[in-house]
């Protein structure tokens, strides 16, 4: 949405646009937006960090000195390195096969990668369950292997993936369908590989769009709760996340620890927030 | 008829296989398990999980509370929308490029900073106890979370459309004496009306499924103010995986319905779009 100013510089010189009626349907619809997103987007944002420093900035700071604390922050930056990376491989080997080739049941494959975002997510941790928990599918085989997926990190990070699943690639498809084969074409013809081409010119082109995509599939990786809530079985230091961490800190009543794992991840967010603003700036365009 | 269109551009195979694979590994082989486990239920279990008296009670606030969250982002989403796109304000690039925190903040933050923004002695809250609105742990509380996570949907879906009226045509309406509802009426509204039902219809969709933002200010209790993903992950704590398949399916199955409408509203909203093309 970076196109607007001409649409309202313009809208300026446009005759009654001056008069009395119009001015206050303006300034209540200006006011009645401001106020509806300052009392459900700003305030309680302003609020996670009121309540962190609540207690001083010491008592702030000391919240991360909590080994559970630490343990946490370090299981979800684990999990996001895992993650991010695969969505992206996957999401990348996706948007060249659906975006640069035509074949029968495209439509079919876009609508099953963008399933993971219809579904609620304390399904998509229970698939997971099902699947390798104790009384699931592989759950006997597993038992008798000593290998344990559910209630440990692979757990995690597989709830984790399937969450994050369709951000890269959502962001990349209509994005190389757009964009159109004709250089890469020119550069196979010429006698370029298929690896040299995507390296050096299809990546080029879509790096925006990539960069995008990575950041918030990472924001949702990071921040994913019921997922992770319902694979995690909660074992303090050692299987739960930041968003997991928050909800037992929480619990317990210790606000200043919860709303400081919970500052950590608003910044997040707002960096995200950044990182889409300037990468709409460079004139790719999201949605 | 060959499976594809013949192309000089390599690696469609290396790439469909992977992309194929992983699809299935990570997300078709888990969903199916959770259709089977579901299926391998007796009948008469299966519905009596899914029609028991807290299922229905749990459905009724998950889909009413989703319901009534999706009709406010319609009108305040548009409210939001033709602000960002109409109106030049000082902070409008700053409140547009805010409407995405929603996305961006862990459900978790957003369900406990609105809780405490909303509880008894919270900044609003205190304001809302005098007049008896107790927000927080009812329904109340479901709902505002649902509203704050699905907002983004519709205004998002709204600005490109309200781009697209016809300025021209509003002013040729207003020249020739139209009021100014009657153009909202007979030119705007037409115009952004796919936008507007596709917006509603991702509000919904996002807010059935939601939990963590929920649990926080919920209160959670049964018949009352427990959303159907919390009945699920209280089946799923007491180890009755078949139940909670069950309840999931159900949502799945709403799930998919909705996706289906999505998709047929785009196309229509493609179809009204080609004709005022014309």
């Amino acid at each position: 949405m970076a196109g607007l100013p001409a649409a309202v510089a313009e809208d300026a010189r446009r005759p009654g646009q001056h008069t009395w009626m119009h001015s206050i349907v303006r300034w209540l619809f200006i006011a009645l937006s401001l106020a509806f997103l300052a009392a459900v987007l700003l305030a309680p944002l302003a609020t996670v960090f009121a309540m962190a420093l609540a207690k001083g900035l010491a008592a702030y700071l000391h919240s991360f000195a909590d080994p559970d604390t630490a343990a946490a922050i370090r299981l979800t930056l684990l999990t996001a390195a895992v993650v991010v990376p695969l969505n992206t491989v996957f999401g990348l080997a996706a948007a060249w096969a659906i975006g640069k080739f035509e074949f029968r049941g495209k439509s079919i494959l876009i609508t099953l990668i963008d399933l993971p975002l219809a579904i609620s997510p304390v399904i998509s941790g229970m698939v997971f369950l099902l699947l390798f928990g104790l009384h699931g599918w592989f759950g006997a085989w597993l038992e008798d292997h000593d290998i344990s997926i559910v209630f440990a990190l692979p757990g995690i990070i597989l709830a984790t993936m399937f969450v994050t699943f369709p951000y890269v690639a959502r962001e990349l498809i209509p994005l190389m369908q757009q964009l159109g084969n004709d250089e890469e074409e020119a550069a196979i013809t010429l006698g370029a590989g298929g690896w040299m081409t995507f390296f050096r010119v299809t990546l080029p082109k879509v790096r925006w769009g990539l960069v995008y995509g990575m950041v918030l599939c990472n924001a949702r990786a990071m921040g994913e709760f019921g997922a992770v809530s319902v694979v995690s079985g909660h074992i303090r230091g050692l299987t739960n996340t930041m968003p997991l961490h928050i909800e037992i800190l929480y619990n317990e009543y210790n606000f200043v620890g919860a709303f400081a794992v919970a500052s950590l991840l608003t910044l997040l967010a707002v960096l995200t927030l950044l990182v889409k603003t300037l990468v709409e700036r460079t004139g790719y365009r999201g949605h | 008829m060959s499976l594809r269109t013949p192309s000089v551009l390599p690696g469609f195979g290396l790439t469909l296989g992977f992309t194929t694979f992983f699809l299935s590994a990570i997300v078709l082989l888990p969903l199916a398990a959770l259709v089977a486990a579901a299926g391998s239920m007796h009948l008469t279990d299966l519905w009596h999980v899914i029609s028991s008296a807290r299922a229905l009670g749990s459905y009724r606030l998950s889909f009413g509370a989703s319901l009534l969250a999706a009709s406010i982002n319609l009108v305040f989403g548009f409210v939001i929308a033709w602000t960002l796109t109409r109106y030049e304000f000082p902070g409008r690039k700053l409140i547009d490029a805010l409407i995405d925190m929603p996305f961006a903040l862990p459900t978790a933050v957003s369900g406990i900073a609105l809780t405490t923004v909303f509880a008894q002695n919270g900044w609003i809250g205190r304001y809302l106890e005098p007049l008896g609105i107790q927000v927080a742990y009812t329904w109340l509380g479901v709902t505002l979370a649902l509203t704050l996570i699905s907002m983004p949907f519709t205004v998002r879906t709204l600005q490109p459309a309200l781009l697209e009226v016809q300025r021209d045509l509003e002013d040729a309406a207003e020249t020739l004496g139209a009021g100014r509802f009657y153009v909202f009426r007979r030119i705007i509204l037409p115009t952004v009306l796919p936008a507007l039902l596709t917006g509603f219809t991702l509000s919904f969709a996002r807010a059935v499924g939601e939990y963590g933002s929920v649990i926080f200010i919920a209160g959670n209790l049964p018949m009352k103010t427990e959303i159907t993903p919390l009945l699920i992950v209280i089946h799923l704590e007491e180890f009755d995986y078949q139940g909670a398949a069950a309840l999931g399916v159900v949502m799945l199955t709403i799930s998919f319905g909705v996706l289906l409408a999505i998709n047929l509203l785009q196309a229509w909203g493609r179809r009204q779009h080609l004709r005022a093309a014309h």
